[in-house]
């Protein structure tokens, strides 16, 4: 029963993996942008999430409500103002922008949070789980972060395949000057997806705050934890991600159950051996 | 109120320090067409990428509809009625072929060119609308090409190597398409390796080389010889 448990519990914080890949996968597939901060974003958003309880009362999953929509513009004016001036042919300009970005975030919430480890307090549903078996327990925290998961990736899918919106982002992916001459402005093209993309990573970030402590300099292990997800599942596919996300989880899971020390390496192993065997991926996206 | 829909004055274009495009001069009324010839590097793709706002001109002028395109960026470019077919094709991949043909609407500019005109004149891509576009034959594609060019209900259709890489049975059926398609009051500037096919669908011609305009006139106003040694510089 023990090893169904852990599978079962790596399968459920694959789900935030899942979040925190969802809009790295993103903003790769739109712009060809290795966003190094994304992580760091990540961790702001929790911070924020912190701030408007600190300031509002209210619950973590509500703090949501405001801290989506203003991830989203966070993201939009972050891209118009200044990613889209050093997109181009070359790809160490928004690498390196990204980096700097990285560290002014970091230092910028040491500066205002310090660095005391911080956690958001979401009341008993924490704790609380759902027994399905003898010694198997699915905690109701863990299960609806999953479930968040899958509901985003569905609904990105759906933007992606099924609106004016998700044409324009593949088209520009596709072709961007082909794109730029059917009418569609690049720049602002950019601007939605990295708008969206920071909407989901405020959902990883307050998901993350309650799960765990966190603190300003965690950010680059969540953006590691990221492109692991992304790059198991293939690149430019949303499912994918997802069950990216849920085999990094689950190989953590059975590094952690036979021996602690091995949660993370088990981790980075499965993602090696899938790359060595797979090296686009297990579920590229077919062109 | 004039009927030029294009007006071009001394354009002069540079990549770094080549020069592609030397002082080319040229207009265009509406319901015309224009073929625009000359051997590859004559200058011919870089004219329509500096029509559409893809490559900025160093000097000289551009007017739509007497709006000056100087500092527009492509999308502006095709809001004011400008529309091309490129070179390739380069049909979005990861889009159906409805999906090319809606995109090509995407700035909505009133007009005639709707989903159910597109189809109508291209009768096989309604029964290809889900499949991806780039999975259909060569003139198949052409055609996804032309449409989404004409979905946006252009003043000005730029038409790159429509021939190009095309069964002769297929230019044929795309070229006793284009009166259909032109005859709107379009102005069209055609871009075309095979010259004569060019010079008998078109009102005017342009030969460029190496940049320059080497003639240009009415398209029976010249002998072959006269436009094969406008053609290489003989």
């Amino acid at each position: 029963m023990d090893w169904i448990n852990v599978i079962i519990q790596g399968v459920l914080i694959g789900g935030l993996y899942a979040l925190f890949a969802a809009g790295l996968s993103l903003i790769f597939g739109v712009m060809r942008l290795v966003n190094i901060s994304h992580g760091d974003f990540i961790v702001g958003a929790a911070y924020v999430a912190f701030a408007v309880i600190q300031m509002t009362g209210l619950h973590p999953l509500v703090s949501l409500v405001i801290v989506v929509p203003l991830f989203a513009l966070l993201g939009y004016a972050l891209q118009l103002g200044l990613l889209n001036r050093v997109l181009g042919g070359d790809i160490l300009p928004p690498l390196i922008v990204t980096f700097g970005l990285s560290i002014i975030v970091q230092n910028g919430l040491l500066t205002l949070f310090t660095a005391d480890s911080r956690r958001l307090d979401a009341g008993a549903i924490e704790v609380e789980s759902l027994n399905l078996m003898p010694g198997v327990d699915i905690g109701y925290m863990p299960l609806m972060t999953f479930v968040s998961a899958v509901a985003i990736i569905a609904g990105l899918q759906f933007l992606f395949y099924r609106t004016t919106m998700g044409r324009a982002f593949r088209a520009t992916s596709d072709d961007g000057e082909i794109a730029q001459i059917m009418g569609l402005d690049n720049r602002k093209v950019f601007g939605w997806a990295m708008g969206l993309a920071m909407a989901v990573v405020a959902v990883a970030g307050v998901f993350l705050a309650i799960r765990a402590n966190f603190d300003p300099f965690m950010g680059p292990s969540r953006l590691i934890f990221g492109f692991e997800a992304v790059i198991i599942g293939g690149l430019g596919n949303l499912w994918g991600t997802l069950a990216g996300g849920i085999i990094l989880g689950v190989a953590q899971g059975i590094g952690a159950h036979i021996d602690p020390g091995w949660q993370l390496l088990a981790g980075h192993i499965a993602f090696l051996a899938i790359l060595a065997v797979r090296p686009r991926g297990l579920f590229p996206r077919v062109d | 109120m004039t009927d030029t829909v294009l007006d071009i004055r001394d354009l002069s274009v540079f990549y770094g320090n080549a020069q592609a495009i030397d002082g080319i001069s040229l207009s265009l009324a509406r319901g015309e067409m224009l073929s625009l010839i000359g051997a590859n590097g004559a200058g011919k793709s870089t004219l329509f990428k500096a029509i559409c706002g893809m490559v900025a001109p160093r000097t000289g002028a551009i007017t739509v509809k007497g709006r000056p395109l100087a500092g527009l960026r492509p999308a502006a470019i095709t809001e004011l009625g400008v529309a091309m077919v490129p070179e390739g094709r380069r049909l979005f991949r990861s889009l159906s072929v409805e999906e090319n043909l809606v995109l090509g609407g995407y700035v909505k500019r009133p007009g005639p060119w709707t989903l159910d005109r597109v189809y109508s004149i291209f009768p096989i891509l309604r029964e290809r609308r889900h499949q991806p576009a780039t999975a259909l034959s060569g003139g198949q594609q052409q055609m996804v090409a032309i449409g989404r060019a004409l979905m946006s209900n252009p003043d000005l259709l730029l038409l790159d190597e429509l021939s190009l890489g095309l069964a002769p049975v297929v230019i044929k059926d795309i070229y006793a398409l284009l009166p259909q398609i032109l005859g709107e009051g379009l102005a069209t500037i055609l871009v075309e390796q095979d010259v004569t096919r060019a010079l008998s669908v078109s009102d005017h011609f342009v030969c460029m080389l190496e940049g320059h305009v080497s003639l240009q006139g009415r398209s029976d106003a010249f002998t072959h010889q006269q436009i094969s040694a406008a053609y290489f510089g003989t």
